[in-house]
């Protein structure tokens, strides 16, 4: 799809900011601690007086801080990642509303991760990071969200394992999140799911430069196996009719070279992929975060359904028709527990030949649906949404 | 609120957890929760529908009621309604089996094409009668099954084992209508509470 720029928020800044240090330190679920936790974020638009008009993004596996916006105004390469929904005008329309997203915990790009600087030790934590839950991200972005002054969002949106911090999230706190928007996700992981994640992760701790996790202190690089593990996974993004319309069966080159080499327009879109991967994703964040979503498993807890029934939380799950990777039926799963649990739930398919990729994608039918479920989220803000529905009259946010 | 919609409203009831299937906009689920405090949830296939209701505050899952309400446990409803949709579903009588399975009572609006009216139109034009019950044309028409109240209540009661609690007979604008004589003749329309 073609990059358009003209239509973002323009330059933007990632700003950081450490939410937890020796006073005041991070207690993940497993019992670990950490002693300094340091987040990287961006914010777009403006927060209301009230505080009333904040939406959290939740980036996925590989994402950033960086959605919306560029980072460089002459640069049309450092437009963010979700740049299509968030800015003036769009269904996260900055204009109306006050848009924070930060990177993970665990991740690489600016947030406190496995290839931090361990304060106790002067190196990088390497596999003495401890183990990480969907609960701990939260735990993080909750305490992003107080830094910034806010007490409740408008909305919580995510997409694949943002959409999982979103769930994770709205069974949690629900009250806090307001209306949450899970979208291409998953609250449970499938055999499948795992195998691919499992098969990734062999990739990099299998390659000689993982060295027991150590390659930053003994200066390697599990380059090879982070690469693979990329290219795999990419595979399971796209679904098999994208492939087939964006590569066929056509050579690189204009003719075949036989061999074991790259010939054909796939291999080279992987290679590429793979290849561009690894100037900006740590090998050791790609083990914590995929580890983290196998156990995922937010409605293990029986109390996760009664507290968002409590809430009246009314949760939008969006899935895409030909997504493999996180199909339908994961979702259809989360509609039917919120259902059974009397919990207020809308749910979309989609319909897209882009694979679990759709949910980074203009598509006017999911746009529209999202715009839909926020202008009536923030019918305060949106003055021309909310006639002569649920809430009006009522009075409440919903 | 549409005429016909109020006496479904009216055959709900109050404080109701309810399943509009066929739902649109969410229209009646609206009037349920502010005017009856119902609490609801809306089914719909047509995406320009389910956006729309959305845009409301409504609680809506799409899929298509052919074939794609095993989602739904059994008994998690109070009531499922069925407005002005039977005759348009591929499987009424499975329709209405898998209703009973979701709710405790269903609520079923249909247009009767025993109305005098279209049998008159039938009679005397032999063309396939177009009225305000019937507003479209056999081409442009959704509905597939078609049936007088008489049939319906033979799909009800005989075919399925259920029982009529209420009937509302509706005239062609779908407001409640006394009827005096053959009501399969007479009403335009009608709803019913059906119970198992």
């Amino acid at each position: 799809m073609p990059t358009d720029c003209s239509t973002s928020i323009g330059q933007v800044e990632t700003r950081h900011v450490v939410l937890f240090d020796e006073q005041n330190p991070l207690r993940l679920r497993s019992g670990a601690q950490l002693t300094r936790v340091e987040v990287a974020y961006e914010t777009y638009g403006t927060l209301d007086a009230d505080a009333g008009n904040a939406v959290f993004l939740c980036h996925a596996l590989t994402g950033d801080a960086h959605a919306a916006g560029l980072q460089d105004s002459d640069d049309p390469k450092t437009l963010g990642w979700w740049d299509n929904l968030v800015g003036p005008g769009k269904p996260l329309d900055t204009d109306k509303l006050f848009v924070i997203c930060p990177n993970l915990l665990g991740g690489c790009r600016g947030t406190t991760g496995p290839s931090s600087t361990n304060p106790d030790t002067g190196e990088a934590y390497g596999l003495d990071f401890p183990l990480l839950q969907m609960t701990d991200f939260v735990a993080v972005h909750r305490a992003l969200m107080r830094h910034l002054g806010i007490e409740r969002l408008l909305a919580a949106v995510g997409g694949s394992l943002g959409g999982m911090q979103v769930l994770q999230w709205a069974t949690e706190a629900p009250e806090e999140v307001g209306h949450p928007l899970v979208i291409a996700a998953s609250s449970r992981l499938t055999a499948q799911n795992i195998a691919f994640s499992a098969v990734a992760r062999a990739a990099i701790m299998q390659d000689p430069g993982f060295a027991e996790g150590r390659y930053l202190a003994e200066g390697s690089s599990p380059e090879m196996g982070l690469s693979i593990a990329r290219m795999m996974a990419h595979i399971t993004y796209l679904s098999e009719q994208a492939m087939d319309e964006k590569f066929g069966r056509r050579f690189q080159q204009a003719e075949s070279r036989g061999g074991f080499g790259v010939d054909f327009a796939v291999e080279s879109y992987l290679a590429h992929q793979g290849v561009s991967f690894l100037g900006r994703f740590d090998a050791l964040s790609y083990l914590y975060l995929t580890r983290a979503m196998d156990y995922f498993d937010p409605f293990a807890d029986p109390k996760a359904v009664e507290r968002l029934r409590a809430a009246g939380t009314h949760v939008l799950v969006i899935s895409f028709d030909s997504d493999w990777r996180f199909s339908t039926a994961h979702s259809r799963r989360i509609v039917r527990i919120l259902t059974d649990g009397r919990v207020p739930v809308s749910f979309r398919e989609i319909t897209s030949p882009w694979g679990h990729d759709s949910f980074l994608l203009e598509l006017p039918d999911y746009h529209r649906t999202v715009r839909a479920f926020v202008e009536h989220a923030g019918d305060r803000i949106f003055p021309h949404a909310g006639r002569s529905s649920l809430s009006s009259g009522d009075g409440n946010w919903r | 609120m549409r005429p016909d919609l109020k006496v479904v409203a009216d055959l709900v009831g109050r404080d109701k957890r309810v399943l509009d299937l066929g739902c649109a906009d969410g229209e009646l689920l609206v009037n349920l929760h502010h005017q009856r405090g119902c609490d609801g949830l809306g089914v719909d296939v047509d995406p320009d529908q389910v956006v729309r209701a959305i845009a409301r505050g409504v609680s809506i899952i799409e899929l298509d009621i052919d074939d794609q309400l095993d989602e739904f446990s059994d008994q998690s409803f109070d009531v499922v309604v069925l407005s002005q949709t039977l005759q348009a579903t591929r499987h009424p009588a499975s329709l209405l089996r898998q209703m009973m399975r979701i709710a405790g009572a269903g609520v079923v609006s249909v247009p009767n094409f025993a109305w005098w009216r279209h049998r008159f139109g039938l009679l005397t034009t032999g063309r396939m009668p177009v009225s305000p019950a019937l507003p479209l044309t056999w081409f442009d028409t959704p509905n597939i099954h078609l049936s007088s109240l008489t049939d319906l209540e033979a799909l009800i009661t005989t075919e399925c084992g259920f029982t009529v609690d209420q009937r509302v007979l509706l005239d062609s604008a779908g407001s409640p209508t006394r009827v005096r004589g053959p009501y399969n003749l007479l009403a335009a329309g009608a709803a019913y509470l059906i119970k198992a």
